[in-house]
């Protein structure tokens, strides 16, 4: 059924559909919503489920992380410092291979104090462990959080992951969603049957420490399980469609892509400006195409080589930088596409909600024509 | 009841010969009986019990970090419920875990009064990193973060009284206890896994590492604590004082020349004026809770 709802609703209904059975957060511009909206969800007995009222972001995820490791689907979100705050645990969920499902409202990183949307915050966090999946709008958002714990759960898999969305962009707009029936999601997430749970008649021992004899076949273990998710997200993400009508069988999409001689690479709800600005360079006769990452961990480096081996230019849009370096896809993106005769720029656009219109996507292009990259768009040079 | 014949943390662990910490936890996990989840933050005991692929649990065990064990618990605690499981949730941590890095957390657990009994094994120091202060180590002591030397007597301060914090809180029962009285302690866990809510105890711990003793001595060392008033073994319900055991005290001096962390109060001479500060904190303790025999 489709309805009209903020997007945190969209979320928090996504998350409800979706039966966790312990939910812990802490409140954060601009996450609140959705965890306001869950706590009615579960006051109204719409929801069995426990809602722990924690007083910080850290022991959020680490209430989430005792609850998985005793067998229970489980759910919080966060944004920003929240995430910062939860930093440790991130990787402990990680290491120790709990399924839990986050939403990050994405936000930028203080100091100076924003509350406004870029993706600093959980980029930063692209090492530690967690499958990352970037929604372009509400409707994304929401079935990307069903699709997350089908591919998390699987015991092939036992990852964590984030669903990013972009605050207030996203999190506080109205947008028409189609609402998934319950018996659907379902019927695609079966009931959580945990891989190995704290059990008083099945005693081991979580979260040992490891000598150097043990900890780097630990890490490897992990790295295999990312990889094994690209796979598991493509598989689950063609399931969803046969679900549900709407398919994320690609960890990317492409937009004009396919006889594009230039192409912008980025994530989130900038996606949507970048299509319209798209379409108007196109009705123009300009070959311009957009290369949309969906899925940021794993990263899809051989589908994004093979989607981009036919431009010439490759312009990437980063919400995020890498002090002292890049864009962190701009990086990436470079490392994927080393030794092919590709010129790669990246842009550093949009930190701390300052507006991306369409008239900066053309712009951007313009640069990327020019050869003119790897710099910060927009700058008031006023300012500086 | 509990069958107190039964072992739950196996022989074959790391720890030091005559470690406090490792007889607490034999004896704790005696008391808490079967059908328990054991929580442990980072610490000596984790480090001792737990490196992969061995481990001295029988029963289910997890650690997470050094600061969120009644975070985990609070979670475990919640899936239970969800799931209609009955086990109990016990937090074992040693006083940094407890004192120091873990007090939001644990605040947090026992202000929302999870179900859970949090007991802390209090050896005084981060003993695993190498004897540093924490906030439970007492006033004096030498460590290698509060060092004796020409202008200083150690540490500073007196250790942080949890105990009150959490009863604070509203906890329906907080105890101390000393692994040094094995039937006491044995007997406070019991009662604290039983009632319902955020239960707390605190168990003095020696380390003979740490402290610098001889490891046949843990249990005399921990006696003394108790015997001098600077140790007091009690039990608070619903923040009420209802027992303290009760001495007939002997100078503090005994408990504490015993001990290197305090040998900078007797060499090169005996500090009869710092002696008296430590004693009068005894004093204090003993009036406090009515403990002269």
């Amino acid at each position: 059924m489709k309805e009209i709802l903020e997007g945190s609703h969209a979320v928090a209904e996504a998350v409800r559909l979706c039966r966790p059975q312990v939910i812990s957060a802490y409140p954060i511009t601009p996450q609140t919503h959705i965890v306001e909206a869950l706590a009615q969800i579960v006051a109204d007995c719409r929801l069995k489920a426990d809602y722990i009222c924690v007083e910080s972001e850290f022991s959020a995820l680490s209430a989430c992380l005792g609850a998985a490791a005793a067998g229970s689907r489980t759910y919080s979100a966060t944004t920003a410092q929240g995430l910062a705050m939860m930093y440790e645990v991130c990787f402990n969920v990680a290491g120790m291979r709990q399924p839990i499902v986050m939403t990050i409202a994405n936000r930028a990183m203080s100091a100076p104090l924003s509350i406004w949307n870029d993706q600093q915050d959980s980029v930063s966090l692209r090492d530690s462990g967690w499958i990352q999946l970037y929604a372009e709008d509400n409707q994304e958002a929401l079935d990307l959080h069903i699709l997350a714990y089908r591919v998390c759960e699987d015991h092939e898999i036992l990852l964590p992951a984030m669903v990013c969305f972009d605050g207030f962009i996203l999190s506080h707009t109205y947008e028409p969603v189609e609402m998934p029936e319950q018996e659907d999601v379902d019927s695609y997430l079966p009931a959580h049957r945990p891989y190995q749970i704290l059990d008083s008649a099945d005693p081991i021992s979580f979260g040992m420490y490891a000598t150097p004899d043990y900890y780097m076949e630990f890490r490897y273990e992990n790295q295999r399980a990312m990889l094994r998710a690209k796979d598991a997200i493509k598989k689950y993400g063609a399931l969803f469609g046969e679900t549900f009508g709407r398919d994320y069988a690609g960890l990317i999409e492409g937009y004009h892509l396919e006889d594009a001689e230039i192409a912008l690479v980025a994530m989130g709800s900038i996606c949507g400006t970048v299509k319209d600005a798209i379409d108007e360079m196109r009705a123009e006769g300009r070959k311009v195409g957009l290369l949309k990452i969906r899925c940021y961990r794993p990263f899809p480096d051989e589908e994004i080589a093979e989607a981009l081996s036919h431009v010439k230019t490759v312009a990437v849009l980063d919400k995020n930088i890498s002090l002292g370096s890049k864009g962190a896809v701009a990086l990436e993106i470079k490392d994927t596409l080393y030794g092919a005769d590709i010129d790669v720029f990246g842009y550093i656009i949009g930190l701390g909600g300052r507006d991306i219109r369409k008239k900066d996507i053309r712009a951007v292009v313009d640069l990327a024509e020019k050869g003119s990259g790897d710099m910060f768009y927009g700058l008031r040079e006023e300012l500086l | 009841m509990v069958d107190k014949t039964i072992e739950h943390f196996e022989c074959g662990h790391r720890a030091c010969g005559g470690c406090g910490a490792a007889t607490a936890v034999r004896l704790i996990l005696k008391g808490a009986g079967e059908d328990v989840i054991v929580v442990s933050p980072t610490g000596c005991l984790e480090v001792f019990s737990t490196p992969y692929p061995e481990t001295a649990w029988k029963v289910p065990w997890i650690h997470s970090l050094f600061e969120n064990a009644a975070a985990v618990a609070s979670g475990i605690e919640s899936a239970l419920k969800q799931q209609g499981r009955s086990e109990k949730v016990l937090v074992i941590g040693g006083d940094g875990a407890t004192v120091d890095i873990g007090m939001l957390s644990l605040s947090g657990a026992f202000e929302r009064n999870h179900n859970i009994t949090y007991i802390c094994y209090d050896n005084e120091a981060y003993m695993n990193t190498g004897i540093q202060r924490s906030g439970a180590t007492p006033f004096d002591a030498s460590t290698s973060t509060s060092p004796a030397g020409s202008c200083s007597m150690g540490n500073k301060h007196q250790k942080k009284d949890v105990p009150a914090i959490l009863a604070a809180h509203g906890s329906p029962y907080v105890a101390t206890a000393s692994m040094s009285y094995p039937a006491d302690l044995m007997k406070k866990v019991e009662t604290a896994v039983n009632t319902p809510g955020a239960c707390y105890i605190q168990v003095h711990a020696p380390c003979c590492t740490g402290w610098g003793f001889e490891g046949e001595k843990t249990i005399a060392v921990g006696k003394l604590a108790v015997e001098t008033g600077l140790w007091v073994n009690y039990e608070m319900v619903n923040g009420v004082l209802k027992k303290a055991k009760k001495v007939k005290r002997k100078p503090v001096e005994e408990y504490l020349s015993v001990q290197k962390r305090f040998r900078h109060l007797f060499k090169p001479e005996k500090n009869e004026a710092e002696i008296q500060k430590i004693q009068a904190i005894a004093d204090a303790n003993a009036e406090k809770f009515g403990i002269d025999i």
